[in-house]
């Protein structure tokens, strides 16, 4: 039988007192590729932000457990020691920091030790030609000046050195042309393994057609509305959200992904 | 080089506060008359010239009043304040004559292992007297001169005499005034026409008795073509009394040469440092100072660079760091006095924990100098609410054709930056530190790499226990 990884049973949080999410169950096993779909503001990057324990975020009922353990009360970075990683939908400039700085120290906190210099290098300029990143972005500061793609490039950069447990993708893939969507998927499939699961959010389906997704979601109104396999993606994008049913309070938005 | 860093980020802030026996040779009694002006410059074997100055900067010194802008100096009382301190030791050539817990104390600042390792002369100047100098035999033969300003004294008197605070006069303000009366140690140099110092000088500034003053003066003088990097850094271990550092820096850049002067000062948080820097910079010749100010309870701070011939450059990159129960007034002056001269300002500050951190900065340009340039930026990061940053720039132009720019930013540390990093795995302090440096980054990569990782260093242990 498949080893558990995530089990979110539940969920209902808020953001700055308004109730995002509405009672929300998943549970991700090691080896599984899961995707999540639903309109505009239906709570997607909540729920990433939440399982990483982004501050901002209050969980008022329910609960996160990884690996067996809840982990509610653990800090951001505890979570992504326990093997958690997200790649954000609009990725952080820091100034001054360079690329490979903050992988060294992340991978050094993560490990719990101090990586090998010259592995370390060796390792960054593979993943660095798979993701086909030019190797003078090493010694870039983090996402400064960075184009939309470069920034995502770089977290999938990060997840690829980082080799987490459970890897969430909000939409990782928008804004980047179809080339580049082509060599973020290749490292997505590179990265993945039996061991390990990831949790995409999308609203396309280019990224996933380098990867045998296991369970597609529909988030619609701060809770799982729909669960099915690869093929809800197609009806998905022929019959957009609406036809699920359910309340649609932005339904301007929804209406708009069929356009 | 981050590997390096990393190594020297684990010492902690007990390495600045080693306290070592106050023994001395001589102590003048507390408070200021002209017995004991006299009785330092007789201790010190002055030239008449230089006793007479000394009484004339002390008569100056008592008309004058406190500065009347700027952080408040209330606590300052005069009469608590020995002005003079004289280790019980000579003046030594060779390292392993010093005595050892002065030796050690710079040994665990590093200082002789810098001179093995990256520097062509070295001096440690131990409360108010140079204990220790040297210069690499290659640059004498050149002839460049690096020595204490009293063996300058003495064996170069006329050029003191013609240089010595000429660029800053007792009567520029109360504080030079005091230090014209009662200055003690500094370092001289002169680099002769041509020469290039390749490698940099340092002087390192130790103050180690209680309640005492340092007054140390800088004289350099780099002559036409010549070049050269010069270094200093200031420390001293934490007393519950006063202390007040009143140093004096009188940089003279000829025509066609140039200079960097670098500082990374950490004093400790019961020293007031008030401290005078200016440059004269001729024809061609530009002048750059790097600046990191951590230390002292509060720092009056504004290095001045006098473009006095045509085409002549500053450029200033400073950081200041004020944690709670500081201030620090920091920032940089630039006088053009004549066409074609051009400037950079460029300087950081960051404040935490109720510190108070002020970017003061003047930029003038006189009716004669057209076709100048100049471009301010400051920015400032406040790591929380309780703390406080200030911008107050001054530009004063007159004439038309000139071409100035200035830029101003003041922010908060990102939440969102902070969470970024902290998903990576890295600790909540860990990753604000890392934010600070790398704000600070523009700076720190002016800084020689020792002083770098002192830097960061500074900022680490600055940042531990903000979290709460």
């Amino acid at each position: 039988m498949a080893e558990k990884l995530l089990a979110i049973h539940g969920l209902h949080a808020a953001v700055e007192g308004k109730e995002i999410l509405k009672g929300l169950d998943l549970e991700i096993n090691k080896g599984e590729v899961h995707v999540i779909m639903g309109p505009n503001g239906s709570g997607k990057s909540t729920l990433v932000n939440l399982i990483m324990g982004h501050p901002k975020y209050e969980i008022t009922a329910g609960s996160i457990a990884f690996e067996g353990e809840d982990i509610t009360a653990l800090k951001t970075y505890e979570r992504a020691r326990n093997g958690i990683f997200l790649s954000f939908q609009n990725p952080e400039e820091i100034p001054g920091i360079t690329v490979e700085h903050l992988l060294r120290t992340a991978k050094n906190a993560i490990t719990g030790e101090n990586v090998k210099i010259m592995a370390f290098k060796k390792e960054l300029k593979q993943a660095m030609e798979t993701l086909k990143i030019d190797n003078t972005y090493a010694s870039r500061h983090v996402n400064v000046g960075f184009s939309g793609g470069e920034k995502k490039r770089n977290e999938i950069l990060q997840m690829m050195m980082l080799n987490p447990q459970l890897a969430m993708l909000d939409e990782t893939d928008s804004g980047l042309d179809i080339d580049a969507v082509r060599i973020v998927s290749s490292g997505v499939k590179h990265f993945k393994n039996e061991q390990n699961a990831i949790l995409i959010i999308t609203h396309n389906t280019k990224i996933l057609e380098q990867l045998d997704v296991d369970y597609v979601h529909i988030l619609m109104n701060g809770k799982i509305l729909q669960t099915g396999d690869a093929s809800l993606i197609s009806q998905i994008n022929e019959n957009g959200f609406l036809h699920l049913g359910g309340e649609t309070p932005d339904s301007g938005e929804v209406n708009m992904l069929h356009g | 080089m981050d590997k390096k860093k990393t190594v020297v980020e684990e010492i902690d802030r007990g390495l600045y506060d080693i306290k070592n026996k106050d023994r001395y040779r001589y102590k003048a009694s507390k408070g200021l008359t002209s017995q004991i002006v006299l009785a330092i410059s007789k201790e010190k074997n002055d030239p008449e010239w230089m006793r007479d100055f000394r009484l004339r900067s002390l008569e100056i010194y008592n008309q004058m009043p406190l500065p009347t802008w700027g952080p408040s100096l209330h606590e300052l009382d005069m009469d608590d304040i020995v002005t003079y301190v004289r280790p019980d030791t000579e003046m030594k050539g060779k390292w392993q004559e010093v005595p050892e817990d002065i030796k050690d104390t710079f040994e665990r600042l590093g200082i002789p292992q810098a001179e093995r390792e990256s520097l062509a002369g070295v001096g440690a100047q131990y409360d108010s007297e140079v204990v220790y100098h040297s210069v690499k035999e290659e640059l004498v033969k050149q002839g460049v001169v690096y020595t204490d300003m009293e063996s300058a004294l003495r064996e170069y008197e006329p050029m003191i005499q013609e240089y010595f605070m000429k660029l800053v006069t007792p009567n520029d303000h109360k504080f030079v005034a005091l230090h014209g009366a009662v200055w003690s140690g500094g370092s001289f140099v002169y680099v002769p026409p041509g020469v290039h110092v390749d490698i940099p000088l340092q002087s390192y500034f130790r103050l180690n008795s209680p309640g005492a003053g340092q007054f140390e003066h800088t004289l350099i003088i780099v002559d036409k073509g010549a070049k050269l990097h010069f270094i200093e850094g200031c420390s001293a271990p934490k007393y519950n009394v006063t202390n007040l550092h009143a140093g004096c820096v009188e940089l003279y850049i000829k025509e066609d040469a140039s200079l960097r002067y670098s500082t990374i000062e950490n004093w400790s948080r019961n020293m007031l440092n008030l401290n005078t820097k200016r440059a004269l910079v001729e024809k061609n010749g530009s002048i750059e100072w790097v600046s990191g100010s951590f230390g002292s309870k509060i720092s009056m701070l504004y290095p001045r660079s006098i473009l006095k011939g045509e085409g002549a450059r500053a450029e200033f990159n400073g950081v200041t760091f004020a944690a709670g129960g500081q201030v620090l007034d920091t920032g940089a002056a630039v006088i053009h006095a004549a066409p074609y001269t051009s400037s950079n300002i460029n300087s950081r500050s960051i404040s935490k924990g109720g510190g108070v951190a002020v970017y003061r900065g003047a930029v003038k340009v006189a009716p004669n100098a057209h076709h100048c340039k100049s471009l301010v930026s400051c920015e400032s990061l406040m790591l929380d609410d309780l703390s406080r940053s200030d911008t107050l720039p001054v530009i004063d132009i007159q004439n038309d054709e000139v071409d100035i720019g200035h830029e101003a930013k003041i922010g908060r540390i990102s939440e969102e930056a902070i969470f970024y990093l902290m998903s990576r795995g890295i600790s909540e302090q860990e990753a604000k530190a890392m934010i600070v440096r790398g704000f600070a980054e523009p700076i720190a990569k002016e800084l020689p790499l020792e002083y770098a990782v002192e830097m960061n260093n500074l900022i680490n242990i600055e940042l531990e226990g903000t979290i709460g």
